[in-house]
Parts: C-alpha cells; structure tokens; sequence
C-alpha cells in the first residue's frame, strides 16, 4: 500500500507530486487559505458568438495574478443557424470534464508510482434538444448521460489503471460540478 | 468526592479489557457506566443485528469465545452475556448507573463529574465507544416534515416503522443490512449509495475476517500508515453476520428489488438529489475488493497453501442500471421514512478539556490524548485496524496501560 517517495521519482508524468502533498500537510494546518474563488468573464460578440477572459483568481488567501490571460471563445454551429466561430458551450463542458479527468490521471499515476506513456479521453454526451427549444417542459435543458472512454498506455496492470482513472474521477472537481447539483446566483446590474 | 487513581469512562469491550490490565497491574481504578455493562450493544442496536465477527474472533485479556459454534455470529443478547460474564470473572469494579456530566482538569488530574457521586483521578481513559451519536449531514434540514427520519441508533424492526417506503441514505454494514430486511418485509426500498467498501462474508471457503486476521491485516499498526486519516475514515465493510453466511452486496440488493441511486445531494421542495457518481463509486468498490481477494491470493500461493483452500474466485461486477434516478419526489414515491446510516461518532459533549481538533475530533497519538494522564480507546484503526472490534481492545488496552503505569510512575519518582 505504501508508495515511497523513490518510487515517486522514478516515474515522471511531469506532475510535481511532493509540492502538491506539500500544499496538502500545509492547508491541513490553515483550511482558511484552502478557499480559492475562480472568475471568467464573458463579452458577447455578435450573434450567438462570445469570448471569455480568464485572468486572475483569489486563493492562499490572496489575489493570485497570471502573467498573461486566456481567451476562450463559444459559439454555435451552422445547424443553429449560427456561424460556428468556436465549439458550443457545452462542447467546452465536455472538455473541461476530459481535461479534468485526464490531468488527475496524471496525478495520481504519478503519485502511485506509474509511468504513463499515453492518455487519450474521449467524450460523448446525450442530449435531447427538444430541451433548449422549449418543445417539451419534461426535456432537460443538459446531458441526458455522458460517456468518457479513457484509453491509457502505461506500465501497470489493467486493474490499476482502472484505479487510476476511478481515483482521478473521485477527486475531480469538473466531475463533482456535472455529478452533483450547485447553487447558481445570477444578478443584473 | 471519591479517589481512584484511574478512572475508565464505560464498560464495553474496551473498558473492560483496560480495567483488567490495571488490575493485572495492581492500579486501583474504577470503571464509570452510564448503564449496565455493555450499555450501546443493550440499548442502541437494531432486534437482528449479529456481530459482524466470527464467534472465534471474540478474544479478550484472559477470556474467549468457548461455546460450541465458534464460526457463527453472536446476536446482540449474546453480546450483552458475553461482555457481562467478562466484567464478572474479572471483578471488574464497575459503577453502573453513573453518566459522566463533566470532566475537567485539576491539579495532577482530572476531576470526573458524574449523577451519582464526583471523583479525582489521576489517570483518565475514555472508553466510552466510537458510535454514540448517528452522523447526520447538513442538507438533512431540507427534508419534508411528513417524512419520519430515524438513525440506526433508534431503528429496532421494519414492524416499527411508519407504513410506506423507506429511503435509506448510507450503503456500509448499518444501510445494507437495514435495507435488506425492511425491503423483505415487503416495503419499497431506495439506498443511496455514496462511498462504500464491497466484501465476501466467506471466500476460498473462509470467512473474510479469517483471512484479515490470518494474513495479519487486522494487526497492522497506526503508524505503519502514510495516511492514517484516511483509513480512520474508511467505511464500515459491507458485511452482515447470519446464521447462513450470505453475502449482502448491491447486486443482491438489487436483485431482490432494492432501488439503488447514487450519493444523496441534495433535498428540496420535497425532491431528493442523488449524484450521478454512482458508477464510479460502484468501479471504486469493485477494484478494491479485488485488490484484497488478490493479496489474499498472493498470501496463500507465497505460504504454499494453494491445496488448503478452494479455488480463487473473482465476483460480478457490481451492475448499475444506467438509467439510475438523480432525482425523487418523496412524496410521490411513497417515501415515509428516511434512515440516516451515514455513519457515527463518538460524544465528548461532557470533556471539558481542550483536546478536540476543528471537526470535533479528539486529538491523540495511538490514544494517548494530547493532555497529561488522558487516554482513549477504541475508535476506528486507533493503533491496529482492529482497535474498534471486540478484538482488538485487548492488545490496545495492553499498549494504553503500560503508557498509564509509566506516567504514574513518572510522575511519582
């Protein structure tokens, strides 16, 4: 059961396992500076097109700043009658559950000892677009189900890899956010 | 106000095992009872719980098991008899009837306030169980008031409850256990499933307890561990003790009709949430149970023991329906009751000591609390994985005592 930490360097998933357990002893002695708050903010383009910016963050109980910010743009496709500037929102759900997913993958290979050789997710999702249409109230707006296939090259056997990606499911946070209902509060100015 | 040297709060298993070793040491004490001895296995078990142990597995200071059925499970009065036949032949000088109100640090000591008459003690050992109040989570404040809610604590028989369905939240030992038999007694059944621990009764023609203890799982110690919290926290095993052995998991839940859904998420408007994390907590119990069944495997090939056990054997995997619900409108199901097995912890509302942490823990090192002469006993992998079974106070209780008699000594010279 015990991974010791040679073990640890011995792999390299180019994930810094020892600053993350670090991080963790230290925020069991100060759980105030655990509560982090992330922020992107949306400017609408024209038609169902938007870029988001992505900037800053508050966590270790301070203003965190980036040397640089991201653009994420979404849009609609054309049989939406939209011009397809960027993949749909919920195109970017599936990838935030898949990028999720997969650097906790990383993670815990790393910090089980398991050199990973390649991580590929790939992401389907269910939905019912009577929903969003307002054609029938009992349709839900979202995913009916989504179904990740996670093909993994890496020296363990299939049961551990199995754990790994059961594992990485438990600590997720996108996968937590798609699982279990959140409280949303939405104001105008 | 009375004197002992050591005070022991409760007379269970660890109690009891604790005052034998003091009086083996010759450290007059006395052991405080808010009731009889055996007071939680009396008073706050359900009519057909069996210890989840085998027979052969009751082992105290000086005393066994001896009847004629060692692989069975004891019920609950044969606990009680048990545990009481131990307090008798060891002398233990128990004062029943004395609830602990307030405990306090004095000058080389504690000063233990109870309804009957106050004492001074020098030494102090909690002993007063890991299970005294049912865990209840927050979001429980949004249930409907028609809905009965009760904890494992109060549950005595499905005869009791209120007519209709039941929703049970928790899926270890309790919410299986209690799911099969209210379900078999005809009522609706749903168990929501959060994190949970899968386990044979028997595998390879043993009990899975066997194999723990033979292996020596059941002794590895606390500090043996990189993360102890973790396996402080771990779930009870889903297991029940039957006179038939039987495996109780979710597909035989299942199977016989009980409605699984996934971890409890929410309760609103009368609508229950349930997390659409059910299969993965489902993989994350199938993996680990054959994780065991493997080192059990490894255990009996490395010991060249292959001829004196049945062939290994690897179970179905646990079988989600993958439309399983996310949400229910209690009402409308039917649902009049909701049993809260999401666990249990102990109650130090009386320790008047600061020695709890920021989740109300009690902070200790194998049991030696973080204040001068303070002991515990018997929580979940306090220094072995057995120290919250029957048998696994004795070698805790041996461990606290000699720490106790050192620090009197100490303290003497």
């Amino acid at each position: 059961m015990t991974t010791s930490l040679s073990t640890i360097d011995k792999v390299d998933n180019g994930v810094n396992v020892t600053a993350l357990l670090g991080a963790r002893e230290s925020l069991q002695q100060v759980p105030e500076a655990a509560q982090f708050k992330w922020r992107a903010a949306c400017q609408w383009l024209n038609g169902t097109h938007s870029r988001s910016v992505i900037g800053n963050f508050f966590g270790l109980g301070a203003e965190q700043s980036r040397s640089k910010t991201f653009a994420v743009e979404a849009d609609h496709p054309q049989v939406f009658a939209s011009e397809d500037h960027a993949p749909t929102p919920v195109e970017l759900v599936l990838s935030g559950l898949a990028s999720c997913l997969t650097a906790g993958v990383a993670a815990v290979a790393q910090r089980r000892g398991i050199q990973l050789h390649s991580v590929k997710a790939t992401l389907e999702a269910d939905m019912d677009i009577q929903g969003i249409l307002g054609i029938d109230d009992e349709v839900r707006n979202g995913f009916g189900a989504i179904r990740v296939h996670f093909d993994i090259r890496a020296e363990a056997s299939e049961d551990d890899i199995k754990a790994l990606v059961a594992q990485s499911q438990k600590r997720s946070a996108v996968f937590d956010i798609i699982t279990n209902p959140t409280s949303v509060f939405v104001t105008v100015n | 106000m009375r004197f002992a040297t050591a005070i022991i709060i409760g007379a269970g298993q660890s109690g009891l095992a604790m005052s034998r070793h003091l009086t083996d040491s010759s450290i007059d004490h006395v052991v405080l009872e808010r009731g009889e001895v055996a007071n939680s296995w009396r008073m706050e078990r359900w009519d057909s719980l069996r210890l989840l142990t085998p027979n052969w597995q009751s082992r105290l200071p000086g005393y066994a098991y001896d009847g004629d059925d060692p692989d069975g499970f004891m019920t609950m009065p044969e606990v009680v008899r048990f545990l009481q036949r131990y307090a008798d032949v060891s002398g233990v000088p128990v004062a029943t009837g004395t609830r602990v109100t307030r405990v306090r640090h004095t000058e080389g000591g504690y000063e233990v306030s109870t309804d009957q008459v106050s004492w001074r003690c020098r030494a102090l050992v909690i002993a007063s169980g890991a299970c005294n109040i049912a865990t209840i989570p927050s979001l429980s404040a949004g249930l409907p008031h028609q809905v009965t809610t009760l904890t494992p604590l109060q549950y005595r028989n499905p005869g009791l409850l209120p007519d209709g369905g039941v929703m049970i939240v928790g899926a270890s030992a309790s919410g299986i256990q209690l799911a099969r038999e209210i379900h078999a007694s005809g009522r609706r059944v749903v168990l929501s499933v959060g994190e949970h621990v899968r386990m044979p009764r028997t595998y390879r023609g043993r009990d899975i307890q066997w194999w723990m203890d033979a292996m020596g799982a059941m002794d590895v110690r606390y500090d043996a561990l990189e993360d102890i919290e973790r396996a402080r926290r771990l779930p009870s095993l889903q297991l029940v003790g039957t006179p038939e052995h039987v495996t109780v998991d979710l597909n035989s839940l299942r199977k016989a009709g009980v409605e699984l859904v996934g971890r409890l998420v929410g309760l609103r408007d009368g609508k229950a949430q349930f997390s659409g994390s059910l299969a993965n907590h489902c993989a994350l119990a199938d993996l680990k149970m054959n994780r065991l069944l493997a080192n059990i495997d490894d255990w009996v090939r490395t010991n060249g023991f292959n001829e004196r056990f049945s062939a290994p054997q690897r179970y179905e995997p646990t079988d989600i329906a993958p439309d399983a619900r996310l949400g229910l409108d209690l009402s409308d199901a039917g649902i009049r009751t909701l049993i809260w097995a999401t666990g249990y912890r102990p109650d130090y509302s009386w320790l008047d000591v600061p020695v709890l942490d920021r989740k109300g823990r009690i902070r200790h090192d194998g049991g030696v609390v973080a204040a001068p002469g303070m002991y515990v006993l018997g929580l979940p992998f306090m220094r072995r994985r057995k120290s919250s079974f029957i048998d696994g106070a004795g070698d805790d209780a041996a461990d606290i005592s000699s720490h106790l008699r050192l620090g009197l000594a100490r303290a003497a010279a």
